[in-house]
């Protein structure tokens, strides 16, 4: 027998509400299977059981508000189940509408049920603005009181961030790098493919950081409190968080796993399909507590430089500046390149820069040199 | 496929990748990854969509090109097979 509790899916949440079932009383599930979705103040995941069995019982309802840990339903083994059979008659889960954390609560405050809004988008993805067109005959009660979502979200953000800031001693390297190699591989890559296939630099990127922090393993640590004592516990696995703010306004970084093992194709596909969720609205609990290091990119289009501030319990974070084509000096003559700037944050109860430069100097010798594997 | 049903279609798929935004008010001229804020992902799904719905793949020196609604239906209309 196993316990379904309300997971933790970030250092400072301390609750979730229950929004519905996903699966029924009698279902046979397998590790890795949603069997819920729980609303946070970073929007509503889905989240997976981490055992496989048979759903013996809920213990929660929808609805309710309970603390990280709380046993929200009850999973028997197969040995379990045979022994107590449970009714297996149920209805197919509904086919989840298309729409964005911010879009979900926002319904949710309205009283609106997502399945009954019309969506505006031709894709099908219902807005904050058909919410609140279906909600205007509603007259939801608590809309007044309730702050909105967008400000649910800054507020956990700052709660959490505010405590990195408090309990973190940060300190920061910085170190230019030259993409001329990689811009140019990309281009390669990309120009018999079609658009679905193409590789961006965001996820040359993210190649960089997941082999940079298998080779520096100390910054691909969580630090755990541990009889009174900070600790940081290396990890076997390397599961890249990435940055992706949200159009409605917000910010979440999901984990892509083992993205040290991933080649170029495969991991742009994974970044391609962790956006898109995000923005979707259905991400999962393991995507949104596992990460182990994390990478924030400005794209193409932002600014020079950005300093991240380290999102426990990881211990480090890449930040990466928007590529601009500057001077550079190559074999003693000054020549256009492609430049990024990257900045890692690191707490320092981990490690100090000379260890921590290893990481940006491997980050450096990984993107000035073709990837070897598609 | 007509220079209007061509505008459409790219209207359509900007709209797809920026649910929230309002692009039938976009400029004609206006940089969409700016008007947008597409992000380089975003922009690859919208040149991604556009290849699926006219047949057209854009490649990537063409995305200058390609990153006002003017240009994109310039670039479509001439690419397209009839």
């Amino acid at each position: 027998m196993a316990d379904f509790i309300m997971p933790s899916l970030g250092s400072d949440m301390e609750a979730g509400t229950l929004v519905k079932w996903r699966r029924a009383v009698g279902d046979r599930v397998a590790r890795g299977d949603i069997l819920a979705e729980v609303e946070t103040d970073k929007g509503i995941i889905e989240v997976e059981t981490f055992v496989s069995g048979v759903i013996d019982r809920f213990v929660v309802e929808p609805g309710a508000k309970v603390p990280v840990g709380t046993v929200l339903a009850i999973i028997h083994d197969e040995a379990g189940a045979l022994i107590s059979p449970v009714p297996r008659e149920r209805a197919a889960p509904a086919a989840l509408p298309r729409a964005s954390p911010l879009t979900r609560r926002r319904a949710r405050e309205l009283g609106v049920e997502l399945a009954e809004v019309a969506p505006s988008s031709p894709d099908g993805i219902v807005s904050v603005a058909d919410v609140e067109r279906a909600a205007e005959g509603k007259k939801a009660p608590t809309a007044e009181t309730k702050p909105s979502p967008e400000r649910r979200m800054r507020r956990a953000i700052a709660a959490t961030l505010s405590r990195a800031k408090r309990e973190i001693p940060h300190f920061y390297l910085r170190h230019t790098i030259d993409l001329h190699t990689a811009t140019s591989w990309l281009e390669r890559h990309n120009v018999s493919r079609a658009p679905e296939e193409r590789v961006i630099a965001g996820a040359l990127l993210v190649r960089a950081v997941a082999r940079a922090a298998r080779a520096v393993s100390e910054l691909n640590a969580h630090m755990r409190e541990v009889d009174g004592e900070w600790e940081a516990k290396p990890l076997d696995h390397v599961h890249v968080g990435v940055a992706i703010s949200l159009r409605g306004g917000g910010l979440v970084a999901p984990a892509i796993h083992d993205a040290d093992r991933l080649g170029c194709d495969d991991l742009m596909r994974a970044l391609v399909d962790v956006t898109t969720r995000a923005r979707a609205g259905t991400l999962r609990s393991s995507e949104m507590s596992d990460a182990t290091i994390t990478l924030t990119s400005l794209g193409e289009r932002g600014v020079d430089e950005v300093v991240p501030v380290v999102f426990p319990p990881q211990v480090a974070m890449v930040g990466a500046g928007s590529v601009r084509t500057r001077p550079w000096v190559v074999d003693g003559s000054v020549v256009a390149r492609p430049l990024v700037e990257l900045t890692l944050a690191v707490d320092h109860r981990v490690t100090d820069g000379h260890r921590a430069s290893r990481f940006l100097l491997e980050m450096e010798k990984l993107l000035v040199t073709a990837p070897e594997e598609p | 496929m007509n220079r209007e049903q061509i505008r459409t279609q790219v209207l359509e798929q900007l709209a797809a990748v920026a649910p929230d935004a309002d692009v039938q008010h976009l400029a004609v001229d206006a940089d969409v990854r700016e008007a947008l804020d597409l992000d380089s992902l975003d922009f690859l799904r919208f040149v991604g969509a556009l290849h699926k719905a006219t047949g057209v793949s854009i490649p990537e020196a063409e995305y200058r090109t390609v990153c006002t609604v003017s240009g994109c239906v310039d670039y479509l209309a001439g690419h397209a097979s009839a």
